[in-house]
């Protein structure tokens, strides 16, 4: 055992590549359940994104376009869960369950002839002198375009929850739909809105998994990540700060594990991969030991369909 | 009238259907990746290929592909079997028990399982010794690293990934005996971000050779982005990835017997066998060593590489001990291929200097 091999700094670098897809498709999936949907297809979404990312990124030559793909793509698979649910008024969580299939299927399908191709490298970032600077310097300027927009997304949806307008309109739809409605918002208009958004970070998420963090593609390549996403926002009890603590846990947990094998430390690997999923369940154990608690944090109107004639 | 000239027509196309069935052997494979993984699979299905090279329309060959070791593959084995193949190539070691299950309900269907130790009236077993290109790549390896750390990641803790670690290291350690070895176990066969996570880990850790004994491509494409790191192909060329940081690979080479067992079936002569073959027979291939390695670390690699191949040295001879420090090997003895717990096929421990535990 050699514990003094793993790198403090290089650890809390890494943890934040890996934490990226996740913490993208979480941050989506906030938005969208605190207008009063959940979407349980966030699984499919990433699947889709990586694979339209991919496949983008390969025939265009360029990542640009390839991240601008897998939004597209992830938002137009979230569209299909937008009209099922918004217009025909069908049960969000099997709903968001067969877009996950769908999703899983169609990429596979899709993404047969795009096994074993090496996409075009990610530029990281890279500036003199201040990438270098010891212990900053790797954590938070050497990383590639997705880590930054990650954050820069978190603190964007944050700002724009609390401080905007819009932000009160979404949280209003999301907490009574009834009451939004007699004030006069668009509240299917608004959830379409937001579903869409949902689907745009998943399918960014899936990309920055096939484009940066692998990089290659391989049906099922998600690997569960959509889900861990949607336990983070419940462990984040919705606020976007908790979810970046989140995604960095489960990340870490991920990192630290390889980490202490390659150490040579002999506890067994799995307790440490089932460690984010334990304490994602005393998360909700505790908020569940309260009415008040739990009423403060979900959104009021969660998962419940809304029919203008009521 | 109409309908009976219908009848008549399928019964006709029936018995066409069954006349051309005698004509063509029926060849299944089960892959445990996609054919595009860039690896073993890929080697496979090129073994496939050959096949109908060979043969032509006298066979008829199907796959499928990313089949899971489990009781699952016991489904996709019986449906091919079903359909009337009559060879099977199962080709992971996790499908050992469920292709010996299987078998035994189609005494008729002829089996092959790669990698295993179970044989019976109609399974056959066939391996390569990927070990003693191990051996090349721990000289390789050994040479040149500045670290001395040289990262392995290992698929499952099984004999044949346990040898090749083993194999690597001794050779490794006779040319630089300060060298290292990390090991992460991926516990899967193909997953590019396990494998990609897991090779990031071990360049942080200050791995500047990386070894792998799982399928695909990842852990090159993150060697590659660190820079100063070499790597190896895993049952694949891997070419793409050369000169740097691929400097040489395993390559399998299934084709030859693939052609020699189809034939065996075709001619009524197959019979269960086990065969465990090298670098001497082709069965295993040591890819290009490029520029990237020094001429005189390529020219003992190679020297190496054909002494392996002549017979003349194995790759296993002592002195070698345990990790626990005890005598596995003396002075000169060479180690058996069959021997329980202290033969090749079953090994089960790491030798001695190699610092971590095997995991149960």
């Amino acid at each position: 055992m050699d514990l003094s091999a793993i790198s403090p700094t290089l650890l809390v670098a890494s943890l934040m590549v890996a934490a990226t897809p996740i913490l993208l498709a979480a941050i989506g999936e906030l938005v969208v359940e605190k207008s009063g949907v959940l979407n349980l297809g966030v699984e499919g979404m990433m699947i889709t994104g990586a694979f339209s990312g991919f496949a983008a990124a390969v025939l265009t030559g360029s990542p640009m376009v390839g991240f601008l793909c897998a939004a597209i793509g992830g938002a137009a698979l979230s569209v299909i869960f937008a009209i099922l649910t918004q217009y025909f008024l069908s049960n969000q969580v099997a709903t968001g369950l067969a877009l996950t299939l769908f999703g899983l299927g169609l990429s596979a399908m899709l993404g047969q002839s795009y096994v074993g191709i090496k996409p075009p490298v990610s530029a990281k970032l890279d500036l003199p002198l201040i990438s270098d600077i010891p212990v900053i310097g790797p954590i938070l300027f050497s990383h590639d375009f997705t880590v930054y927009a990650a954050l820069t997304l978190v603190t964007g949806v944050w700002f724009f929850l609390k401080y905007t307008r819009g932000g009160l309109i979404l949280r209003a739809v999301g907490e009574s739909h009834d009451a939004a409605h007699a004030l006069g918002y668009k509240v299917v208009r608004v959830r379409i809105l937001a579903i869409m958004f949902g689907g745009g970070c998943a399918g960014l998420g899936g990309a920055a998994l096939s484009l940066v963090r692998v990089p290659q593609w391989t049906e099922g390549m998600t690997a569960g990540a959509g889900w861990i996403a949607l336990a983070i926002v419940v462990f984040a009890s919705w606020k976007p700060a908790r979810v970046l603590l989140g995604a960095y846990l489960f990340g870490g947990v991920a990192v630290l594990q390889l980490n202490l094998q390659a150490a040579g430390v002999s506890i067994p690997v799995e307790y440490l991969s089932m460690s984010p999923y334990l304490i994602t369940i005393i998360v909700l154990v505790v908020m569940s030991t309260n009415r008040a608690k739990s009423a403060l944090n979900a959104p009021a109107a969660l998962g419940r369909v809304f029919h203008a004639s009521r | 009238m109409k309908l009976k000239s219908i009848l008549a027509s399928a019964a006709l196309a029936m018995t066409a259907a069954t006349g051309t069935l005698a004509e063509t052997t029926k060849v299944g494979f089960v892959y445990v990746g996609p054919v595009g993984d860039g690896g073993w699979t890929y080697e496979h299905d090129k073994g496939r290929e050959a096949v109908v090279a060979a043969f032509g329309d006298k066979v008829e060959t199907m796959y499928v592909e990313s089949v899971p070791e489990g009781p699952d593959a016991e489904r996709v084995m019986t449906d091919m079997a079903l359909k009337g193949a009559d060879l099977i190539f199962t080709t992971s070691f996790g499908y050992m028990d469920q292709t010996i299950n299987v078998a035994a309900k189609f005494p008729n269907v002829k089996f092959e399982h790669a990698t295993g130790y179970k044989q019976s009236d109609n399974v056959s077993i066939y391996s390569a010794r990927f070990y003693e290109g191990r051996a090349v790549q721990g000289h390789i390896a050994g040479h040149m690293t500045k670290s001395n750390i040289v990262g392995y990641i290992g698929s499952f803790p099984i004999p044949e990934v346990i040898r090749g670690i083993n194999a690597a290291y001794i050779h490794a350690k006779a040319v630089n005996p300060d060298v290292q070895f990390k090991i992460i176990w991926a516990y899967t066969w193909f997953d590019p971000t396990k494998e990609a996570d897991a090779a990031k880990v071990l360049i942080e850790q200050g791995a500047d050779v990386v070894l792998q004994h799982t399928d695909s491509t990842a852990p090159q494409a993150a060697a590659q982005a660190a820079g100063n790191v070499i790597t190896f192909g895993q049952a694949s060329d891997m070419a793409a990835y050369g000169p740097k940081p691929r400097v040489s690979s395993i390559i399998d080479n299934w084709g030859p017997y693939y052609i020699a067992r189809t034939q065996a079936v075709m001619d009524g002569t197959w019979a269960s066998t086990s065969t465990w073959d090298g670098i001497g027979a082709g069965m295993v291939g040591i890819g290009e060593i490029t520029s990237a390695v020094p001429a005189d670390v390529k020219a003992s690699a190679e020297a190496l590489r054909d002494s392996l191949a002549d017979g003349s040295y194995h790759a296993f001879t002592g002195p070698l001990n345990k990790q626990d420090g005890s005598v596995w090997l003396k002075a000169g003895e060479t180690a058996a291929d069959y021997a329980g717990p202290e033969g090749l096929a079953e090994m089960g421990f790491y030798l001695e200097g190699i610092d971590s535990e095997v995991p149960n």
